[in-house]
């Protein structure tokens, strides 16, 4: 059968189909993700050569640059959930507009005690009021904001309406989390990885560096779908469908 | 290995204690982002089961 794009946008809209899919996934992205993180932090941590600067402290960034990454990304992908939602009211959306927030705010918390503690031993101190921390902790409140406004409501709909709508004013934030190591005067590192540019950093370190960044994608990818396919059952928990499901898996 | 022992993998010329503190972190946080659906899922089937045999549907 050919693969068809409108089909499948229809079929991605529908949460028993989403369910059923994330399902055979689940398992294989899930392999994928600790097979990737495992081999990249034994490699970081044990067989990656030290930094002439920094010594050990630097394999800290094998969790802190994936971990801050995905703390962006998972951004990306709350708002486009959320601009879906209110320009299609799709319900999927909804729900991954829901799921996202808590996975997003665990990453940037990751990303945040990550960086203090590497900033321990690097700067001197564990935290400053600088451009990209202050920036990184306006990420976590806002995804701390969505998912308390989120439970806030009684009504599903509205909640997700107003949630989009916050996440969409909250990307203002990303690009100056981007820019902040340029913009202002910074404790932090300019940026190691680059897509416009090749990498200052040696292959001995980059290589594993690579290993756990798209371990954290597909990592991340495999949390969220494990999310919405339980938010999926507790929302559509009238349908038949799902009646059977907890019928087979509750005996 | 970079290390000559594993005394001195875990010591890290003194940066031990942060590098594994953040790889401790790390692994708690992901295990309890993997395992939160799960707790819940499970709570849902639980709660649901009791709903439809107390509304006689089973």
């Amino acid at each position: 059968m050919a693969f068809r794009w409108p089909q499948f946008f229809h079929k991605l809209g529908s949460p028993r189909w989403f369910y059923r899919i994330g399902g055979l996934w689940l398992p294989w992205l899930a392999g994928i993700a600790a097979c990737f993180l495992v081999i990249g932090a034994i490699w970081g941590l044990a067989f990656a050569p030290e930094d002439f600067k920094q010594g050990n402290s630097y394999r800290i960034i094998f969790v802190h640059v994936p971990s801050a990454f995905i703390a962006l990304a998972g951004y990306y992908v709350m708002a486009t959930a959320g601009a879906i939602s209110l320009i299609w009211k799709m319900k999927l959306a909804d729900i991954a507009l829901k799921c996202a927030a808590p996975i997003g705010a665990a990453m940037t918390v990751l990303a945040l005690i990550s960086g203090a503690t590497w900033g321990k031993p690097t700067w001197g101190t564990w935290w400053v009021w600088d451009a990209r921390n202050t920036s990184m902790l306006v990420l976590l409140f806002l995804y701390l904001g969505i998912y308390a406004l989120y439970n806030a409501f009684e009504r599903e709909e509205q909640a997700a309406r107003i949630c989009a709508v916050l996440a969409l004013v909250g990307t203002v934030n990303i690009p100056i989390i981007y820019k902040s190591v340029d913009w202002w005067f910074t404790l932090h590192q300019p940026a190691t990885i680059k897509l416009t540019e090749p990498t200052t950093m040696h292959a001995s370190m980059w290589q594993p560096l690579l290993l756990m960044i798209v371990g954290f994608y597909v990592l991340y990818t495999t949390l969220l779908i494990e999310r919405i396919r339980v938010e999926i059952l507790v929302r559509e928990r009238r349908t038949r469908w799902v009646q059977d499901i907890v019928l087979a898996s509750g005996a | 290995m970079y290390f000559s022992s594993l005394n001195e993998l875990f010591y890290m010329d003194g940066h031990g204690v942060y590098v594994w503190a953040v790889y401790a972190v790390a692994i708690s946080i992901i295990a309890a982002l993997a395992i939160t659906p799960l707790v819940r899922r499970r709570r849902f089937v639980r709660e649901e089961t009791q709903r439809l045999r107390r509304e006689g549907k089973v």
